[in-house]
Parts: structure tokens; C-alpha cells; sequence
């Protein structure tokens, strides 16, 4: 399974995070939604709805933590009949960054993602650039960055 | 559940018990010395559990009633118990291994 990332320094901690923890989709982006990494993707479609629709979720549940005066919840795990969806988020120095990942219940489990989860974490914290500030991406680019990004997740 | 720990835990040798979902990996119960990283090694058991029960229908060998995986500085013992929950030990290598599995079956069945 190839993994792509946009930001280069998130690529070996996601293809560890993938290997050890079988899982079979996995999401980097930010809250916004930009996104640094993927793995298991095939189209650019999903790409855009998985990130459009982890960071809303994100965005709704940090809003309803909010209003029952909450810290913002840890992690949400969603457990099908045959998939599992885990969502969570940590802080880098450059910000926040938003992981979704998608698991077979044959081959995973919530054990499993959630023990190398915090493999993920620690691994992206260190190798997260120290003292830079994230590029900007404003609204008369956002589709060259958006389209840009979407080139080098897919190798195009 | 914690009498159900107790009877395992009381073994001469054993580190730790635990109750873990065979489903999700998650730790149900468990009653751990200093050190042993309880979700670690109930992920690792529930991940084994999955798998050998696999193999073993692929086998048409039935189900496993014991198991123990022996490694160079612990022994790791598990009993699957009805409803979905391993009952699992955490023991030093040269622990009584007949007595241990004893104690993880009676567990087993107090949790059904």
C-alpha cells in the first residue's frame, strides 16, 4: 500500500503507523482539512470527502465539548459490522494535526490503532520542523494548493 | 471480575491478569504489577487471538481452549472465555504453567 505525503517529514511515521497497525486508510490533515498525508487512497474524490468530513466532525465535536464546557474530546471511534473509523487529534509545534484512520475488524482493532496511535503521535511530534511557521493558504490560491496537493498524494 | 483476576494473580510467578474484549483489544479488567503496559498487551493478545482463530477454522482444528506464547524475558498465557473476552496472564518465563492455565480456566468460566 503506497502512502503520499505533502509534507515529506509525515511520510515514515504513516508508513509505520500503517505496517504495525494493519489499518487500511489513513488521513493526516489539519483541523481545516488541508491535507499532509494519506495512505490507501485510490481516488482524489475520497481524499477530498475523508478530509472534508473528518475535519467536520472534528469541528462539531470540539463545538459541542465547548458547549457542555468540555476539553475537546480525545479520540471518537465509530465500529461497524466489518470497519472501524478512528478520529483523533494532537498538537505539533506547528499546530494541530487531525488523524483518520480506517481499519478491517479481521485484521485490526481499536487496540490495536489506539497502541500505535500514540506511536504516531510521539513520532510526528519529533519529526515535525521546529520553528517554522505552516505556509498560509489563502482563498485566491486555495484551488492551485488544493489541486497541487491532490497531484502529489496521487504521484500525478 | 477482579475475583475472577485474583484467582490468576495469586500464582507464584504471574505479573498481571487481565480481561480483554477479543473483539476490540480493549482491556475489560485487569490487575497489573508496576511496569507491565496493560493496552500493549491486550492489543497484542486480542490481535494474536484473531489470527490464530483463523488459521485454526482454515485448519478445521476447532477453536483454541489455552495458548502460551513464550518469550525470552516473560510468558504470555491466554484462555478465551465465553463472551468474547480473553482471560490473559502476564507471567515470569519459568512460572508453573500447568497451574496458571488451571486458574485462567476457572477465571473463564467465573466471567460467563
Amino acid at each position: 500500500m503506497t502512502a503520499r505525503a505533502v509534507e515529506t517529514w509525515t511520510l515514515q511515521p504513516l508508513t509505520d503507523f500503517v505496517r504495525e497497525a494493519s489499518v487500511r486508510l489513513v488521513l493526516l490533515m489539519t483541523p481545516a482539512g488541508q491535507v499532509l498525508a494519506q495512505s490507501g487512497f485510490s481516488r482524489a474524490v475520497d481524499v477530498m470527502s475523508a478530509a472534508a468530513l473528518g475535519a467536520a466532525i472534528v469541528a462539531s465535536t470540539a463545538e459541542l465539548a465547548k458547549q457542555l464546557r468540555q476539553a475537546p474530546f480525545a479520540a471518537l471511534n465509530h465500529q461497524g459490522h466489518r470497519h472501524g473509523i478512528f478520529l483523533s487529534t494532537f498538537p505539533i509545534e506547528r499546530g494541530t494535526v487531525v488523524v483518520l484512520a480506517v481499519y478491517d475488524l479481521d485484521v485490526s482493532s481499536l487496540g490495536l490503532v489506539q497502541l500505535f496511535y500514540e506511536q504516531l503521535a510521539a513520532d510526528l511530534k519529533a519529526a515535525s520542523p521546529k520553528g517554522s511557521v505552516p505556509k498560509q493558504v489563502l482563498a485566491a490560491d486555495f484551488e492551485r494548493e488544493l489541486s497541487e496537493s491532490l497531484n502529489t498524494l496521487f504521484g500525478r | 471480575m477482579n475475583n475472577a483476576l485474583d484467582l490468576v494473580t495469586r500464582v507464584r510467578g504471574v505479573r498481571g491478569a487481565m480481561l480483554v474484549s477479543a473483539d476490540d483489544g480493549l482491556v475489560v479488567a485487569e490487575q497489573l504489577m508496576e511496569g507491565i503496559k496493560g493496552s500493549a498487551v491486550a492489543a497484542l493478545a486480542a490481535s494474536l487471538a484473531g489470527r490464530l482463530r483463523r488459521a485454526m477454522e482454515a485448519a478445521g482444528i476447532g477453536t483454541s481452549v489455552f495458548w502460551h506464547l513464550q518469550a525470552d524475558q516473560g510468558t504470555l498465557l491466554v484462555v478465551p472465555a465465553a463472551s468474547g473476552i480473553l482471560v490473559v496472564a502476564v507471567a515470569e518465563p519459568d512460572v508453573n504453567i500447568g497451574l496458571v492455565r488451571l486458574e485462567l480456566l476457572r477465571a473463564g468460566e467465573a466471567i460467563t
